[in-house]
């Protein structure tokens, strides 16, 4: 057999049919009302933002702590994911003791909106036709993303956050926070991210759409009510992306060139190599969670991204006089989103006049780090915070 | 020597000895105003900006080293890594009140263009350096015939990041060069502690181990 991918089972299907509108987490719905207003020009309403809490907002309501999700993650950050079963994304992170401290500070996170995990996306059924919106579902970007966060922080009574933290697309969300926002955030921790997206990346995103939209089974988006799902194209596009979330040092001395479960080459294309293996087995266990269709919309908003390009393209103007805490955190083998971004994103906050700290840390694990078990990352975020809180008057209250 | 020494007064040292603090800082810290706005380029474990911090003067820092910057954000400073030689052009003019460079100048590419940079970031610029025309660094070169190293530079030739050496002679002309105004000069001992500061300039070029100098812009000529 040459594609050793499994198909995802009708469970699967039922499953993210039922997250996308059923979550099993807490729900804000906004009624036709209160519309959500979206950069496209379309007022999307009524929609819904699906969200977990970890921790106790204490009576100020100063210790709220958002964490804002990469492309493929979602509100399950520290808890187990409900259609998979494993730890929630960031539990190295988040949790009682750990950097952000749920016994110190109360931490949101939302599905983003566009996402398939239960805040409106394509996934959803569209109030209007009684259907899956598919591709009828608006365009969305990171700043339609922050906007309909800032709505479910409104409804939760916070005013001002006391950190916005996320790495990747959730490191986008933070610093459009910053932007948007300057007043309702007092400290920000964008990771492995940048202000605006690189050609290459945006290069990298288009493959992984092309391959969904060449999969037969996707039926132009309309793959719900057709009874497929477009799982080999959606498992290429996740394999691609893999790569660039690694580096080759870290594939090389995860696998090398050994083989998988034989000592010879048989060949033909069979996965050999244990590498392969690996990313088939990325691919399947991705579509299985996730919906091609909210794939093809994040990609896009991360494309869409360019803080500077709205502000003239002065990116220190962004920044203008911002009184939020910056500390800004990359990855020297990151090659998605390397330092170099990160810097022009410090230079840019520096020239704005912001208070911000910039550490770059050394590992051979590419992009990924950010969600992996790294202490010299973990200190530097307890630190930060720590001493932000200090700041803002938390310290005593949690120590 | 053609450089006239500046008439300087220094009679409000903070004490130096006791503290944790090195003596040098307490120095540099004791030429800040309060409530300024500081950059330290080349700001190491931040020792310094958190001995400003206490002062309730804002700082922020370059450091170079990975580990100096972890260090940093460690202790809740606004350190970000970067490089002197290359990162102060993206820094507006006026920024800082003052802008700091303590034990740097000597490992800078261009101790020439970094110290103009100082001067237009920031209203005024405090430079401290090693200085090459200490005695003992004179006999070490002129007796050994080796290239100096002392306790505060351990560094062999040719693993050191110190490529720029100079004496405070040396300093003092490159100051003229420029147009920088002088506002203040110190020579520090190799403890830290300031020499007799109504010393001709030939003898802190000789026992000065360091040199401190509180600078501003000079009058435009043209």
């Amino acid at each position: 057999m040459v594609n050793a991918q499994s198909v995802p089972t009708p469970a699967h299907a039922e499953y993210r049919a039922q997250e996308a509108d059923h979550p099993t987490s807490q729900v804000a719905m906004f009624a036709g009302d209160q519309p959500l207003p979206l950069d496209c020009g379309i007022d999307l309403a009524p929609f819904q933002i699906a969200y977990q809490t970890y921790g106790e907002l204490n009576a100020g309501k100063s210790n709220a702590i958002l964490v804002c999700h990469a492309l493929t993650g979602d509100q399950h950050v520290a808890n187990v994911h409900p259609v998979t079963g494993k730890p929630g994304w960031w539990v190295t992170l988040v949790g009682p003791g750990k950097p952000l401290d749920t016994d110190k500070y109360f931490v949101i996170c939302s599905n983003v909106i566009g996402g398939c995990m239960g805040s409106t996306g394509p996934a959803s059924t569209n109030p209007a036709t009684g259907t899956v919106w598919g591709l009828d579902f608006p365009v969305i970007t990171i700043p339609d993303m922050v906007r309909a966060q800032a709505m479910l922080i409104d409804r939760l009574g916070i005013d001002t956050l006391f950190s916005v933290v996320g790495g990747s697309m959730g490191g986008m969300q933070v610093l459009q926070w910053c932007v948007a926002y300057p007043q309702r955030v007092f400290s920000a921790l964008p990771i492995a991210c940048s202000t605006r997206h690189s050609a290459q990346n945006i290069a990298f995103h288009e493959l992984g759409r092309q391959a969904v939209m060449a999969d037969p089974d996707w039926r132009d988006g309309r793959y719900v009510e057709q009874g497929t799902y477009p799982h080999r194209g959606l498992g290429v596009a996740r394999m691609a992306a893999h790569i660039t979330y690694l580096s080759d040092a870290a594939l090389h001395r995860k696998f090398g060139r050994r083989m998988q479960d034989r000592d010879l080459p048989t060949f033909s294309f069979d996965a050999d190599f244990q590498v392969e293996s690996y990313l088939r087995h990325q691919g399947s266990s991705f579509v299985e969670r996730f919906d091609a269709n909210s794939y093809l919309y994040l990609t896009r908003a991360m494309d869409y991204f360019d803080i500077a390009a709205d502000h003239n393209g002065v990116l220190a103007a962004a920044f203008r006089d911002t009184r939020t805490r910056f500390c800004v955190v990359s990855f020297t083998s990151d090659w998605l989103f390397p330092t170099s971004e990160s810097r022009a994103t410090v230079h840019a906050l520096n020239a704005g006049g912001a208070r911000v700290s910039f550490a770059e840390i050394e590992t051979d694990r590419g992009h990924d780090a950010f969600l992996l078990d790294l202490p010299e990352f973990f200190d530097i975020a307890h630190a930060f915070l720590v001493s932000a809180g200090k700041t803002r008057g938390l310290a005593a209250a949690g120590e | 020597m053609s450089v006239e020494q500046p008439t300087l007064p220094l009679n409000d040292v903070a004490p130096l000895t006791g503290g944790c603090y090195r003596g040098d800082h307490l120095l540099l810290a004791e030429m800040i105003a309060p409530n300024s706005k500081v950059l330290d380029v080349g700001c190491g474990d931040g020792d310094l900006l958190q001995l400003l911090e206490t002062r309730g003067i804002d700082g922020r820092g370059i450091e170079l080293s990975r580990e100096g910057v972890n260090h940093c954000v460690a202790k809740g400073l606004a350190v970000v890594q970067g490089d002197a030689d290359t990162d102060l052009v993206n820094y507006p003019d006026d920024a800082f009140d003052y802008v700091i460079l303590s034990q740097t100048l000597q490992a800078t590419r261009q101790p020439k263009a970094v110290l103009e940079n100082l001067l237009r970031i920031g209203r005024r610029a405090i430079v401290s350096f090693p200085n090459f025309g200490y005695w003992k660094m004179r006999v070490q070169l002129l007796v050994g015939g080796h290239m100096p190293r002392t306790d505060n530079l351990p560094a062999t030739w040719y693993d050191t990041p110190n490529i720029h050496f100079c004496t405070i002679k040396d300093f003092v002309q490159l100051c003229g060069e420029i147009n920088v105004k002088m506002e203040r000069a110190v020579a520090l001992d190799l403890y830290g502690r300031p020499l007799r500061f109504n010393a001709p300039w030939w003898f802190w070029n000789m026992f000065g181990e360091q040199g401190v100098f509180l600078l501003s812009r000079g009058e435009k000529n043209e």
